[in-house]
């Protein structure tokens, strides 16, 4: 390996300064700028049991079939404003979330957020309706689809401005070590965050201070209509904590067997006190960046090569029907998820709006 | 079941568009994510994708028809066997409903506040008889504050630049680290954006943090979290996300900085919603608003005065002396002219007020302490008792407090006033350097007086 920098070298004669930890990051001499890799290439796939990759099938299939038709109301006008969709993107967040302890720990995500909820099994009518703006909402409709949390299992959000929640994950994450709790953040941004300040703001506090986060970059090869490389001088995402210490991890993002089995690298070596982790997971979006984009920046066939041969429901699907289920089976957890899908959105249509009261609650807590 | 396929809107914006081109035919059979048609609006061209599969039986709006309104039946799908739109046969149980406690929001999972925390105060506490005194300087009072809540409640911490070996860059957080250790005094690097954002998640995630700006003019670089994630988020979440944090730090013009390090934002944080924004003068507000403000559920901008912090006034010697937000207080009465201030502003009032007594008028002097609720009903009583006012503000004359303050009266207190409300702010100029320049700038007592004689018609 190479010589450290003398620096490092240098920072390490200095008596350890007081500070949080006994000893800064910096003045660690040895310090190599390990990966996660090796650890989860040597496990690459995680080994579910029937019931978890059941489990994972159909929580991912729920994610589709809610998008789809999100996507459906949003044409009927039912669904106003922005409105991101997840497809092709599941297996990202029931990857990285069926591994979590949600006894403990937080999520936050920005605005494609829909799917992280559901991972949770949070009632997708409860979703819908926050999407049609109704008082049944899970943010009263108040939010709409790009403000949702669910403060029952630690999720924070749903934030609409493209990088905050990094900087809020490493505030949830400095509470979680703060009060001693055990428990992780697990903070997803998208390439196009990667390009804003704060996150690496936010990188250098939370190595600085060895805070339990694994920051997963969702990178699903276009923010809004740019490609990476047309924004990024590094797409490969995982290097860039290289600069402060925090080490990372490769994933294809549309396997959820390798996402949950590098989910448990990341994850064990937080919970080790090891400090963050940044994880790559890459992916892909099968629909425009919002209902409003047309995604003339990419070719069909691209879109087509991704969904016949990357899918990762039809990837599972496959490893399912070679470990036994029958087309059949497969068919009817469908249908089943269609006729939940449909009573969603039966629900969101038909419940109420907000009671006009409703406009001036919720501004402050307290009254003065 | 046949299903209708409806003119789709493609933007938020979206009303009709033109059906450019269908991609399948009356027979096709259609998969779920196959592109049906094409839709052209005044933005863009757009595909149609099916959701549901089945037979396209009938093509209702041809190809190339224009305007067709959204919502508009543009063709039939006859689905096969299994019909995935039907329904579900039976509703299931609505979700369980949640109580919607006002002001609580349903915040089931959130655990409930360890804290007592007691009815809004409406007045400030009584000073029992026999109580003493103390003089204290300004820094020590917010120092004090900090450190009796920080005794009071483990959760809260104190967290920004220099605020913990170093002492405090204007030396307000003096001693804390030696009290509470490193835990709960963090040293963040100079990077505003970032740790707003994280004190901000942090109060999300159910602790208390005190986030001191070195100076409110190093806040425009972290004005995102205190307004989109701090103020907002409550309400965009139904009322299930707290956001109790309180940003702290010196506000408006110091001495000699020139223009980027001297600015008033307190019109700029009491124009938003979901935020509490305070501004105190004298050493017993800063102690009783700051520890008013560290025990809020909102979220809280505070705003100090770096030439106040060495001023030194007297502080009852209460164990716990903590003052209602939202109150104004009337820091002189008279009966002739009202005065309204806040801040540094204050001082200069009582300064104008003095000399105006000299000169036999008698001025009311209100300093508002709150900018955000602010309290209309100490301004307008007193209007309605002066019939003249006028506001003094360190800080640009254009949207201003004196702006509100001014529309405040000629909504409500129009039949009171006998004078035009006049404002006496800062030049409408970024602040200069030059000595002369910036006294030129800045506002002083005797511009105050020239306005109070002006409204008295003397």
């Amino acid at each position: 390996m190479a010589k450290q920098p003398s620096k490092a070298a240098s920072a390490a004669k200095k008596p350890a300064p007081r500070g949080r930890k006994p000893a800064a990051p910096s003045d660690d001499p040895d310090f190599i700028l390990h990966s996660l890799q090796d650890e989860f290439e040597a496990n690459k796939r995680y080994k579910a049991s029937p019931e978890e990759m059941i489990a994972f099938y159909r929580q991912m299939l729920l994610i589709r079939r809610f998008e789809e038709k999100a996507g459906q109301l949003y044409g009927l006008g039912l669904i106003g404003g922005f409105c991101h969709l997840y497809i092709g993107q599941e297996a990202v967040a029931i990857g990285l979330q069926s591994a979590l302890d949600n006894d403990k720990d937080s999520v936050i995500t920005g605005y494609r957020d829909h799917g992280h909820m559901l991972a949770y099994g949070i009632d997708p009518k409860l979703i819908m309706a926050e999407l049609t703006g109704r008082q049944a909402g899970i943010s009263k409709g108040k939010g709409g689809s790009m403000h949702m949390f669910s403060t029952e299992h630690k999720f924070y959000g749903g934030h609409g401005i493209v990088g905050a929640q990094v900087a809020l994950g490493g505030g949830l994450a400095l509470a979680h070590q703060y009060n001693n709790d055990g428990g992780l953040c697990l903070a997803y941004f998208g390439d196009g965050a990667a390009n804003q300040g704060q996150v690496y703001e936010t990188f250098n506090m939370a190595a600085l201070w060895n805070l339990p986060i694994v920051f997963v970059v969702e990178d699903n090869q276009y923010a809004m209509g740019t490609a990476t490389k047309r924004s990024s001088a590094e797409t490969r995402f995982y290097r860039r904590g290289t600069a402060f210490r925090i080490p990372g991890m490769e994933v294809n993002g549309m396997d959820v067997l390798e996402v949950r089995a590098a989910a448990e690298v990341a994850f064990a070596h937080v919970r080790a006190g090891k400090g963050p982790v940044l994880m790559e997971c890459n992916t892909y979006r099968y629909r425009g960046h919002s209902m409003s984009d047309p995604a003339k920046y990419r070719t069909r066939e691209e879109v087509q090569e991704q969904r016949e041969h990357h899918d990762p429901i039809e990837g599972l699907k496959k490893t399912l029907i070679e470990s036994g289920k029958t087309e059949d089976e497969l068919k009817s957890i469908d249908k089943a998820i269609r006729a939940q899908v449909a009573e969603a959105a039966d629900f969101a249509e038909t419940s109420p709006e907000p009671e006009a009261g409703e406009l001036t609650t919720d501004v402050l807590v307290e009254e003065y | 079941m046949a299903i209708e396929l409806k003119m789709p809107a493609l933007s938020p914006t979206m009303e009709q568009g033109t059906l450019a081109k269908w991609l399948k035919a009356e027979g096709d059979r259609i998969e779920p994510g196959d592109i049906i048609a094409e839709i052209e609006t005044d933005k863009a061209t757009m595909e149609f994708e099916a959701i549901d599969e089945g037979v396209l039986t009938k093509i209702l709006v041809p190809a190339g028809s224009e305007d067709v309104a959204v919502g508009t039946v543009i063709a039939h799908l006859e689905g096969e066997g299994e019909d995935s739109a039907a329904p579900a046969p039976s509703p299931a149980p609505a979700a369980e409903a949640v109580e919607d406690v006002p002001g609580e929001g349903k915040d089931v999972g959130r655990k409930p506040n360890p804290m007592p925390t007691p009815a809004p105060a409406r007045r400030d506490p009584q000073v029992p008889e026999g109580t003493g005194f103390t003089s204290t300087s300004v820094r020590e009072a917010l120092r004090d504050a900090m450190a009796e809540e920080m005794r009071r409640d483990p959760r809260v911490f104190v967290m920004g630049e220099e605020v913990a070996e170093y002492q405090g860059a204007y030396k307000v957080t003096q001693g804390l680290l030696d009290e509470f250790g490193p835990k709960r005094v963090i040293d963040t690097p100079i990077t505003e954006y970032g740790f707003a954002g994280i004190g901000t998640g942090a109060a999300m995630g159910g602790l208390r943090p005190i986030v001191e700006f070195m100076t409110f003019n190093f806040a425009m670089q972290a004005i995102d979290h205190i307004i989109n994630s701090a103020a907002k988020t409550n309400y965009m979440s139904g009322g299930q996300m707290r956001c109790p944090v309180v940003f702290r730090g010196p506000n408006g013009a110091a001495s000699r900085v020139a223009a980027q390090h001297s600015q008033n934002y307190g019109p700029w944080y009491a124009s938003v919603p979901g935020l509490i924004v305070i501004a105190p003068y004298d050493s017993g507000d800063a102690k009783g608003l700051l520890k008013a403000a560290i025990r809020s559920e909102d979220p809280v901008v505070f705003l100090e005065n770096e030439l106040v912090y060495g001023r030194s006034f007297d502080v009852p010697d209460l164990d716990d002396y903590v003052l209602p937000i939202g109150k104004a207080r009337v820091m002189r009465e008279g009966s002739d002219v009202t005065i309204v201030s806040y801040s540094i502003g204050v001082g200069l009032a009582l300064e104008a007020a003095e000399t105006l007594a000299g000169e036999g008028i008698d001025a009311e002097v209100i300093d508002l302490r709150t900018l955000r609720p602010l309290d209309r009903q100490t301004v307008l009583a007193s209007l309605a008792k002066t019939n003249r006012l006028i506001v003094a503000e360190e800080g640009w004359p254009t949207c201003s407090i004196a702006s509100e303050i001014i529309s405040i009266c000629m909504e409500e207190g129009f039949d009171h006033l006998d004078a035009p409300v006049l404002r006496v702010c800062n030049a409408d100029v970024p602040l200069p350097y030059a000595a002369n320049l910036e006294k030129l700038a800045l506002i002083d007592a005797a511009r105050i007086v020239e306005a109070a004689r002006k409204v008295c018609y003397k």
